[in-house]
């Protein structure tokens, strides 16, 4: 038989083949048989050498020609059956995606902190830095200091905890509100100061609307020239902010603070028509935070000449502060760790406040 | 503080609504708490006349009235006891809502009669109980019902019924009116003002903020008829500098003025007598405490002189007070009669039948007297009057303001005003800078506009002339005797603000701080710890809490290791509950009580943090900042098969987290013994930086420890100490090194040890890493094996070393080296044997 009648004969039977087999292994013999080392087509090849290079030239490119589309012929069938072999076994493979995942615990932050952490981006993007102080205070930086001589009623107002007198008899206190922050930033640094303080704060009170333990942000500006007009600026610009409000109005008026003078209270224009507080519109005000400039007493008790440096400095509960704008009604819940209340109320971890991304 | 419209008004002309002078009160700083006008509170509430009174068929105690209203005859079914025929009374239609009860009307039956409005009891509209005295004055009318009611006289008056007006009052006409009920405003006086607890101070503050305008005749002092014949001496001239006194003989004392009594009513004081009640209208009127004494009770002259031990007295108040040491004791000769500027004392105090009253006003030292209202407790007008600054000057004019309304009420004839000691100086003259209004407030204010306002709030400024007027002039102000707030320039600014505006100030944005040079970040790094940590437990499931500082200190005795390590100086001497006494050593105990509370209400997987301060001192370095969290987790099923319970282990996966995140590497940390009783001591451990420095705990809590706080186990936890974290090296910039691939791929080895049981599985990783630093880049604990083929006392560790050649392929002889390595550097260090 010529040589290309084999070669004819060859691909039409494996060709058949091919199609017939019926899984990979199958497939892999007819390979071994006609195109493995010693499989037919291999054979013929090898005849080669004996010819002419006429016959070559007819016979090389026919076999190679066969060989070529025999082996796409494998492989083609082999991706068919692979396939085939796939969906049979996924035939097998199937869930009820409706059971539940595994059960993870999901977190959540705290309101007064993510509070607290909405103003320090507000007041960081003002320039002010984060300043601290401890919580166990002396009677000097939380009470005189602040221009609060001994025994003036003003101390009274603040409901003191005390804590048993050390071996001198001085009796230290637990701090009534932020201000001490004021005095020792005033006393480790030199102006010109730009700082808030947050922090807990103590006071001996304990109903629906006091907790004996609540915080407060305190805010310290002092710089040479630094007047009312900047406070209230200042302070207008942050809270309008704090609160998302576009429409946010205040209104400052003249108030007592012993360590300030001129002395204020910032309120905020908010209706109180609904079961809510909405800030930014109404007619009613609502008190918001203490402020004024700082007493030339304060100045003078830490080492500052009233006469070369002013500045102002302003206060507020925080608490009260998130209470308002995320409508929570009751303060007393914050200190509970109640684990549905911070579910509720609480932030997702990653919702950092900035001031590109927005606040809350 | 209260005050009524009209009381103002006798020192206040103005043509300006109630809206408006409550406006300039609170932007004066004068804080409004409070307006009530009672003719809004009562609008719904119109005379009536009862035409008919029939007895209710289902109730002995009810009638059925037929009354003339505003809205035509109604059928009223009304329970007072003296409703009857012809009575002119108050009505409320259906719809209105009754202030007394707090109820809006409806029309419903009552015992099957439905009733067409309400016929009211002074209570029920919150006013006076019998305003015209008319009720008790017809009492015979209607005696007759309560006693067929079965009421004896006393209870029938004590009953009441409802009001009972005037009968020449039009029915339809406003009850409000009827009652000519003054509008009262309660305000805020805060402590630098003691000049607002007096009418007279609102009423010039207002004037000044210009709403109206301010008049005060002084009092004409009344001549005294004869010398005073008490005597008065002061041996304690530093707590009372002043005393001045009259002696009023043969007043007739009986109930105060109708408009006196109205007046006091109207701000919550009851009247008793026109002696006492005079008192109390000038304390109210001046801010001028006085008191009065009974002149036939006192037992020869007034001293005022310090108290001693031995001192008692029996107060107005009913208590009696002794040991009367640092106090400020009026006496005469049968000892102490009262404590000066606080309270008298109940044995030389005016009653109905006093004919000769002496008459006290002085003045006492703020800061005594508040020291002494601290230590009694005692909470009086006068009290809250001295501590914050009584106008010195005040003393004599007190005196004449009285003399003339008790003459008016009572009769009588006055003595002489004695004065003893010397009236105090008052506020010292202030040095006020003209350019400190522009300097602190921003505003440019004429020198006009200045002394105008000045000079309306009693201030006496010495302007310079006009020549002398510079930038840099000084006015010497004489501060009026009713300020001892003012002392020095700043202050008369915040008058001239305050009486300005505060809407006058600028609008002036800060201005961009100097120190920012690029640099914007202002919190520490440890806010930035706190800030993280706070982030990745709240990522890793756990929710944030805020607890006490404060806990019970039997509870910390069990965090210190015993009562005798709990300090005083953290010890509260005033707590607010008994069980919150003692500044927190740890979070712990307050955080697995919160678990177990939330357990209780049945949540079954609480994982809790805190970040915040604990005190292992009183000192400010003292103060720590933690992070701890506790997990109370029930074994979660799940249909796959139960979760493995979160355990020590889970923990330390947190804590890793928390620290990765804070770029502290674990490795550089040794696992070290637990301290603190509260941690289980074989299921805790430390996480040390050196032999000293405890950076976190990690583990079960114990379970005495959980017992004594009541909570259920277990309980796992952890505690970091971000302010004990190493800071990392500042680099010089922000670059970070050249990221090499490793192009080879890493070889990885498993070797099983077997170690004696006490050998840390911790000391096998770490000896196996440091076989080749370079090459061996992991080593893992993948299996521990104790039980059959290893021998009492033993364990197999069996750990996954991992290869990464370096530069080009190593070959099986360099790969075994390595191996070879590992199980040497490992055997030295713990007597480790390869398993075999």
């Amino acid at each position: 038989m010529a040589i290309d009648t084999q070669v004819a004969e060859i691909e039409v039977e494996t060709s058949k083949a091919i199609a017939a087999a019926s899984d990979e292994a199958g497939l892999e013999a007819i390979r071994v048989a006609e195109l493995g080392k010693k499989g037919r087509l291999s054979l013929l090849m090898r005849e080669l050498g004996g010819m002419t290079p006429e016959q070559r030239q007819v016979a090389g490119p026919a076999l190679n020609g066969v060989k070529d589309r025999l082996t796409t012929a494998i492989s083609a069938r082999k991706a068919e059956l692979e396939l085939v072999a796939i969906n049979k076994r996924l035939q097998s493979e199937r869930e009820d995606l409706t059971l539940p995942p595994r059960p993870e615990p999901v977190g959540a932050l705290h309101p007064v902190m993510q509070v607290f952490e909405e103003l320090a981006a507000i007041f960081a993007d003002m320039g002010f830095a984060v300043a601290e102080g401890p919580d166990i205070e002396d009677d000097f930086h939380n009470f005189t200091a602040l221009n609060f001589p001994p025994g003036h009623p003003a101390r009274e107002t603040h409901d003191t905890f005390f804590l048993k007198p050390d071996v001198s008899g001085a009796k230290k206190v637990l701090r009534t509100h932020t201000s001490p922050v004021q005095i020792r930033t005033m006393v480790n640094q030199k102006p010109p100061i730009r700082v808030i303080a947050p922090g807990r704060v103590f006071r001996k009170d304990w109903d629906a609307t006091h907790t004996p333990m609540f915080h407060q942000i305190e805010g310290l500006v002092v710089d040479k020239q630094v007047h009312m007009g900047h406070l209230k600026s200042c302070l207008t610009e942050a809270f309008s902010r704090f609160f998302e409000v576009a429409t946010a109005q205040t209104r400052f008026r003249p108030h007592f603070f012993p360590f300030t003078e001129p002395s204020a209270e910032m309120d905020m224009r908010c209706d109180r028509s609904g079961a809510e507080i909405k800030v930014g519109e109404g007619n009613d005000w609502l008190e918001i935070l203490g402020c004024g400039m700082v007493h030339p007493n304060v100045l003078r008790s830490c080492g500052i000449d009233p006469e070369e440096y002013q500045g102002f400095a302003f206060g507020l509960g925080v608490d009260r502060l998130a209470m308002l704008k995320y409508g929570m009604p009751d303060l007393r819940p914050y200190f509970e760790a109640d684990v549905d209340w911070i579910k509720h109320y609480g932030f997702k971890p990653w919702l950092l406040p900035t001031v590109t991304g927005g606040l809350s | 503080m209260k005050f009524t419209l009209p009381w103002l008004k006798d020192y206040f002309d103005t043509s300006s609504d109630l809206p408006a002078i409550l406006e300039a009160m609170t932007m004066a700083g004068l804080e409004v708490e409070d307006a009530h006008d009672p003719k809004d509170a009562l609008k719904q509430f119109t005379v009536a006349k009862i035409v008919s009174a029939k007895q209710h068929p289902n109730a002995d105690k009810l009638q059925v009235c037929q009354v003339e209203t505003i809205d035509g005859m109604k059928e009223i079914v009304c329970g007072g006891l003296n409703a009857r025929p012809g009575l002119v009374t108050a009505y409320a239609p259906i719809g209105a809502f009754i202030p007394g009860s707090g109820i809006t009307l409806v029309a419903k039956p009552v015992r099957g009669v439905v009733s067409n409005g309400m016929l009211c009891s002074g209570s029920e509209m919150q006013t006076d109980e019998d305003p015209f005295r008319l009720r008790i004055a017809h009492f015979e009318e209607w005696q007759p019902r309560a006693q067929a009611l079965g009421l004896s006289d006393e209870q029938a008056i004590a009953d009441g019924g409802i009001i009972e007006l005037p009968a020449t009052l039009k029915v339809g006409s406003p009850v409000a009116e009827a009652l000519a009920l003054d509008t009262v405003i309660d305000f805020e006086v805060t402590p630098n003002r003691p000049d607002w607890l007096g009418v007279v101070g609102i009423a010039r503050d207002l004037a000044a903020k210009g709403v109206g305008k301010f008049k005060l005749e002084t009092v004409k002092p009344g001549p005294g008829k004869f010398p005073c014949p008490v005597k008065v001496r002061i041996d304690a001239p530093d707590a009372c500098p002043v005393f001045a006194g009259r002696l009023i003989r043969g007043v007739k004392n009986g109930p105060s003025p109708e408009w006196m009594q109205k007046r006091l009513k109207a701000i919550g004081i009851n009247p008793k007598s026109m002696l006492v009640d005079v008192t109390n209208y000038v304390s109210f009127d001046r801010a001028r405490p006085l008191h009065v004494y009974d002149k036939k009770k006192l037992t020869g002259g007034i001293q005022v002189r310090m108290g001693t031990a031995a001192d008692s007295f029996e107060a107005l108040d009913g208590k009696t007070y002794s040991n009367l040491t640092d106090m400020c004791v009026i006496a005469d000769d049968s000892g102490a009669i009262g404590l000066g500027g606080v309270m008298g004392g109940t044995t030389t105090g005016c009653s109905i039948e006093t004919t000769d009253v002496f008459i006290e006003s002085a003045w006492f030292d703020p800061t005594r007297t508040a020291k002494t209202g601290r230590s009694t407790g005692i909470r009086s007008d006068a009290r809250f009057r001295f501590e914050r600054g009584v106008d010195p000057h005040s003393c004599v004019e007190g005196i004449e303001l009285a003399t003339r309304l008790i003459l008016e009420a009572c009769g009588g004839e006055a003595s002489e005003v004695i004065v003893a000691g010397k009236i105090p100086e008052g506020p010292k003259p202030v040095a006020f800078k003209p350019m400190d209004m522009k300097r602190l407030t921003g505003v440019d204010m004429t020198a006009k506009r200045m002394e105008q306002i000045l000079r309306a709030l009693g201030f006496e400024p010495v302007v310079p002339t006009k020549a002398q007027q510079t930038a840099n002039g000084v006015w010497a102000v004489k501060v009026p005797s009713w300020r001892p707030d003012v002392e020095g320039s700043a202050d008369i600014v915040e008058e001239l603000i305050r009486i300005e505006g505060f809407d006058k100030l600028p609008d002036e944005p800060l201005p961009v701080a100097a120190n920012t040079t690029g640099n914007r970040i202002v919190v520490t790094p440890l806010q930035n710890r706190v800030r993280t940590a706070r982030r990745v437990l709240a990522g890793r499931g756990y929710l944030e809490t805020v607890t006490w500082s404060f806990m019970f200190h039997e509870k910390a005795a069990l965090l210190l290791g015993g009562a005798n390590n709990l300090q005083s100086s953290l010890t509260i001497d005033n707590p607010i509950a008994s069980d919150l006494d003692y500044m927190r050593p740890s979070m712990l105990a307050n955080l697995a009580e919160a678990a177990q509370r939330n357990a209780d209400h049945g949540a079954d997987d609480v994982r809790l943090f805190e970040a915040g301060p604990v005190y292992p001192g009183d000192k400010p370095e003292d103060q720590r900042m933690m992070v701890a969290a506790v997990v109370k987790a029930s074994k979660a099923r799940m249909w796959q098969g139960a979760q493995p319970a979160y355990d020590v282990f889970a923990a330390k996966a947190d804590l890793f987290a928390v620290l990765a995140a804070l770029d502290q590497g674990p490795d550089r940390f040794q696992v070290g013994a637990v301290e603190g009783p509260h941690w289980h001591p074989g299921r805790s451990g430390t996480l040390r930086l050196g032999p000293k420095t405890v950076v976190a705990t990690f583990g079960e809590l114990h379970p005495a420890f959980l017992k004594a706080i009541r909570a259920e186990g277990p309980v796992i936890a952890l505690e970091i100490a971000l302010d004990a974290l190493p800071t990392p090296k500042a680099k010089a910039g922000k670059t970070k090194p050249v990221f090499e691939k490793a192009d080879q791929t890493p070889v990885k080895r498993d070797f099983a040890f077997v170690v004696d049981e006490k050998v840390p599985a911790g000391d096998i990783t770490r000896m196996a890493l440091k076989a080749d630093p370079k090459l061996v880049t992991s080593a893992r604990v993948f299996d521990v094996y104790r039980g059959a083929g290893i021998g009492e006392g033993k364990k197999s560790i069996a750990i996954e070393v991992t290869i990464q050649p370096r530069g080009s392929a190593m070959t099986d002889e360099q790969i075994e080296a390595v191996a070879q390595a590992v199980v040497k550097s490992v055997s030295k260090a713990t007597g480790a044997v390869l398993r075999g």
